[in-house]
Parts: structure tokens; sequence; C-alpha cells
């Protein structure tokens, strides 16, 4: 560990020079080309914007987390055993529809606005993060679960103490992945009224304004990358560290 | 005390278990013994009603098992798995303390009860009590995994084949330790296991099985020396009767209080004592009567002198806790048809001899 941590250690200082040398050189052409100054005319909008695109991401991650993971915890249960594989497939089905598809069907029963957009976010983050969870929850040892049942934990035991804390990486995982591509299709929202940050990106598109479109998609790759450094972070903490490939 | 009576356990159109009854006396270790698909396993994870029986009944401690709640039933019995099932996600010490937390006992209390267990198998508690089962070595894991299953004190300990999956040379420390932790705790244990040389180190009974049916419930000396039928003289092994210098210790077959020399005793007197007992050597001990040497009678026949200046060094000898198995194969490495045997300290207890030792081994099937 400390060995490769010394040897690392140049090479990451190395890639953060580098890195900070592209962005200054990257504002300095913007400043010069006129182009920040005329980004940073949209600052109110993208302010707007990034609430409205965050709310988006946000309620339609959570509804997803908190039904998949209880389905997924459902459907691994041995008296819903029979019903996992069609499940699974149904699911499986379900990723392999375009995105822009299901925002499209979701806006024909649902009308435009906020509800279609978060139910079309809601069922792309849903996917990846059932087949995780379930994934997870069976990839737990039987032995772990014989030896749990040999020594009189409950049902209820077992899941808390035995199930969750060992599938727990897996499904962390799902949840990264989905939140992913929740963070990436937002944008999408704007096509059927939803708001977001794609309002910038497309008009800036339609309207070929460079700055427009930045002032859209910077924020979006941004809060793209931030969500997921939290959830790596969440993954490094919450995990237990028996369990986690990480620490 | 666990009975078993008349159980029977069918699954789908197979039955497993066929009407078996025994009775395991408390304090003692039997071991489920067969091949692979006997019924071993399922007789022994009936007990906890891991699964349950189709028919019959099991009295633990007089008590029928099926009139107690199964979790209860479970966390007063211990139990240890092959897999050894520690979960990865808790330390040792949490691993330890999940029965008694599960009971409701202060968590000082089973963290102290977690590293006092772990000092019974000479476990650091200063260095394993934190540690994750992945920094352990198998041997290690299943030193826990077995105190894991005494943490709460239960009476009856079930262990499925406990160190079939450990390395032979681990696997004979962890057995000795068991051995001498069981000697302290007195548990009533039922143990499955396909060794038979396991079976016949650890059990006070063996309980052979063979699809379904129990063969013969017998003590491991009975069994090797008289196998109720061909298979199971068969699965004993054509060198039955050499398994059975294990059980037998050296101070059990030798001839104690033998007589003796010292090194100022004239060789003379050491003939006539030779002669008067029909021995062919004899043993010459120091003055506080630790073995030191021998005179054979070839040697000392018509000569003059002292024994101290004419005895021999003796090849080697035994302790007299030591297994005949140990004997014997001294015996055969040294070239000798007799050894002294000599206590801790060195004392001089006895002889044994290879015609002793055939005596030994035949008398039971004289008596029969």
């Amino acid at each position: 560990m400390a060995a490769s941590n010394r040897s690392g250690r140049p090479f990451a200082t190395l890639r953060r020079v580098v890195q900070l040398v592209a962005v200054f050189a990257l504002g300095a052409y913007l400043q010069a080309s006129g182009t920040l100054s005329a980004m940073l005319m949209y600052s109110e909008d993208v302010l707007y914007l990034i609430r409205q695109h965050i709310f988006l991401v946000a309620v339609s991650s959570a509804l997803a987390i908190l039904f998949a993971v209880p389905l997924g915890i459902l459907l691994t249960r041995p008296r819903f055993h029979r019903y996992t594989n069609f499940a699974t497939q149904f699911v499986n089905l379900g990723t392999t529809i375009p995105t822009l598809a299901v925002l499209a069907l979701s806006m024909s029963f649902l009308g435009i606005g906020a509800p279609p957009a978060i139910f079309g976010l809601f069922v792309m983050t849903l996917l990846p993060v059932l087949l995780n969870t379930i994934a997870g929850l069976r990839s737990v040892p039987p032995r772990l679960l014989e030896a749990g049942r040999g020594m009189g934990m409950t049902d209820r035991q077992m899941l808390f103490q035995v199930e969750l804390p060992n599938a727990a990486f897996v499904i962390l995982a799902g949840i990264r992945t989905g939140l992913a591509i929740n963070v990436g299709t937002a944008p999408l929202a704007f096509l059927i009224g939803g708001g977001s940050l794609g309002e910038l990106i497309f008009t800036g598109i339609a309207l070929n304004d460079l700055p427009m479109m930045l002032a859209g998609a910077i924020p979006t790759a941004l809060l793209a990358i931030l969500i997921d450094f939290a959830i790596g972070q969440g993954q490094y903490w919450v995990v237990p560290k028996g369990v986690n490939p990480l620490r | 005390m666990i009975t078993l009576e008349n159980v029977t356990k069918i699954f789908g159109g197979t039955t497993a278990v066929d009407n078996v009854s025994m009775e395991v006396p408390a304090g003692s270790i039997c071991v489920l013994l067969g091949p692979s698909g006997c019924g071993k396993t399922t007789t022994m994870k009936m007990i906890n009603r891991l699964i349950p029986p189709t028919s019959g009944r099991i009295l633990i401690d007089g008590k029928d098992n099926a009139t107690v709640d199964q979790v209860t039933l479970r966390r007063s019995i211990g139990y240890v798995i092959q897999q050894i099932g520690l979960f990865p996600n808790k330390t040792v010490e949490d691993n330890i303390a999940i029965v008694p937390d599960m009971l409701g006992w202060d968590r000082k209390r089973s963290r102290q009860r977690a590293g006092e267990l772990l000092e019974m198998v000479n476990l650091d508690p200063g260095i394993f009590l934190k540690r994750y089962p992945k920094e352990l070595s198998g041997g290690q894991a299943q030193r826990v995994g077995v105190v894991r299953a005494l943490a709460a004190d239960p009476p009856v300990l079930l262990m499925d084949e406990p160190f079939g999956a450990i390395d032979p040379i681990n696997r004979e420390v962890i057995q000795d330790e068991f051995m001498r932790l069981q000697a302290r705790l007195k548990k009533t244990v039922v143990f499955v296991s396909h060794d038979i040389d396991e079976a016949v180190k650890m059990a006070d009974r063996i309980a052979i099985f063979r699809e379904g049916r129990l063969l013969q419930y017998a003590a491991p000396d009975d069994l090797l020396a008289h196998p109720a039928n061909s298979f199971i003289a068969d699965f004993v092994g054509s060198d039955r009767t050499l398994k059975r210098l294990r059980l037998i210790k050296v101070a059990d077959v030798m001839e104690a209080e033998p007589c003796r020399v010292r090194p100022e005793d004239t060789l003379e007197a050491a003939a006539a004592m030779m002669e008067e007992a029909g021995h062919i050597s004899i043993v010459m001990v120091g003055p506080q009567g630790r073995a030191r040497g021998f005179v054979t009678l070839d040697a000392a026949r018509g000569r003059k002198g002292t024994v101290g200046e004419h005895y021999e060094k003796l090849p080697t000898v035994v302790n007299v806790a030591d297994d005949l198995r140990t004997a014997v194969s001294t015996m055969f490495a040294r070239g000798v048809s007799w050894l002294a045997c000599v206590d801790d300290d060195g004392f001089f207890k006895g002889y044994v001899t290879q015609r002793g030792i055939t005596h030994a081994l035949g008398a039971t099937y004289r008596d029969g």
C-alpha cells in the first residue's frame, strides 16, 4: 500500500498540473474569444435551470431507489423466487428501449411538464438499480445464509445483518450507474417540457449559439461528475470494511 | 443428552434418513460417519430443525425439539459448518458476539467473552478481535468459527465437517485444540465427518450411516474391532486394526512396576533378576529413578563387574501418554522389540513389548 502510494504520487501530481494548465488554457481561450463573457450573460438562467435539473434528478432517482431496492429484496425472497426470472427479463427488455422513446411514451400518457420527465427518468434509473440489487443479494454466499440460519437469526436479522451488508457494494454500484444515466438523460426533459439545463443546450444548438450551448453543457457535465464522485465516496464509506474492495 | 426416536426424513420420493434411533450421552462426542449422501448431514440438521423431520421425535435433554420455537432452539445450540461461514462484513469480535447479541447480552459482557474465547484457541485478542474475516488464514478462521458457536455457552454443539477444508497439518493441530477444549467444556457434540481417522480420533461413539440407515453405533475401538458387516469393514479400512493403535495409550499395555537395576548392582545380580523374570534384558535407572540404559542377559551372564560399567545406552524411549501407534512406529524405526516407557520427567515407568501390544489388540476377540 505504502509502496504503491509512493510510486503513484508523482504521477498524480503530474496529472493535476496538466489538468490545471489545460483548464487555464481553455479559460484563456474562451476569454480571448469573448465566449466566456457571453456565457456569463446566462448565469441567471443557469442558476434557475440547474435548480430545476437537480430537482428532476433528485426526485426521479430517489423514487427509483426507493422503489427498486425493496422490489429487488422482495424478488429475492424464497416466496417470490419464481417471479424473479420473469421480472429480470422484463427489466432487461426495458433497458433496450431507447431513452428518447421512453420519454416520448411517458409524455403520451402523462402530458407535458415535470411529471412525465420525472417518470421517464425514474424508469431509466430503475433498471440498473433493480438488476444490481437482485444480483448483489443473489451473490451472497449460501454458506453465510446457512450459518446465519443455523445460529438462530430471524429472516429480518438475516436481511439486515447478513444479506444487505454483503450486497451493499453491488447495490451501490447499481445506484451509481443509474444516477449516471439519470443525470445524462435529464437534459432531454426539456423536449417534453420538463425544463432542466437541456433548455440551454437544445436552444443553443438550434440557434447555433456556442456560448449558450456551453452554458448548459458545462454545468451538466460538472453535475454528473460531482454526483458520481459523491456516490463513489458513499460506496467507500458506507459499505462495511470487511466486504469493501476499495478499502 | 440428545435422543433420536424413529426419525425419518423423506425428500420427494427419496428417503434420506430412514427410521434412525440413537442416543448421544451428555458431554460426549458422537461422530456421524459415512460416504456422501448417506443421510448423516440431514440427521444432524434435524437436531436444530434446519430440516424438519418427516416423522419421529428428537429430544434434547428430554424435551421434544419440535415444541420449542425454532429460533430459540437454534440460539441454544452451537453450529459450525465446513465452509466456516464467518460474516465478512463483521469483525471477528462481532462475529463471535452474534448469538450473545441476539440473546440480548450486555455489550461489554459479550465483547469480553469474545476475547476470552479467542484466548482459548490461542489467538491473541489484541490482534484478532478487530480483524475482518478476510484478514485471517484458513486455520484462524476455522478457530473463530468454532468459538463463535461456543459464545453463548450452549450445552449442545453441532459440527458439519468443521475441519474438512483445512490442510492436514493444521487440521491435526485444530483437532487437538478442540479436544483440549472439549475436555474442559464437556459439551454434547454431534459431529459429521466422512474421515474415519478423524472419527476414531475424536469420537466417544461413532454412528455409521449408509443410504439413510444407521448401520452401527459403537465406541471407536468396538467399531474397528467388530465391524457389523462387510460394508463397515470396507469403510473403516483393511488397516482397521492398525487404526486401533491410536485409541490405546502406552500406559494401558505396558508392564508396570518392572524390575530394574542400579549402576552399582553387579552383573551377577542383574543376570539373576533377568533369569528369574524370564527377560533377556533389564533397564538400569539412575539414583532418582530415571531410565539411563540397559544390559542384556547375554552380556551379563558369567561376567564380573557392575552394571554401571557395562550398560548400553537406550536407543530410544516412549512416553506413557503416547498412543500405541507412536510406540509401534518407534519400534519399527529402531528395529527393537521392546521400549522403555517414561513419564514427562523421564522417570522409568515400565516397558512395552511387541508381544504385549499384539496381546492387547487381540483381547477383544478372545473375550467376545
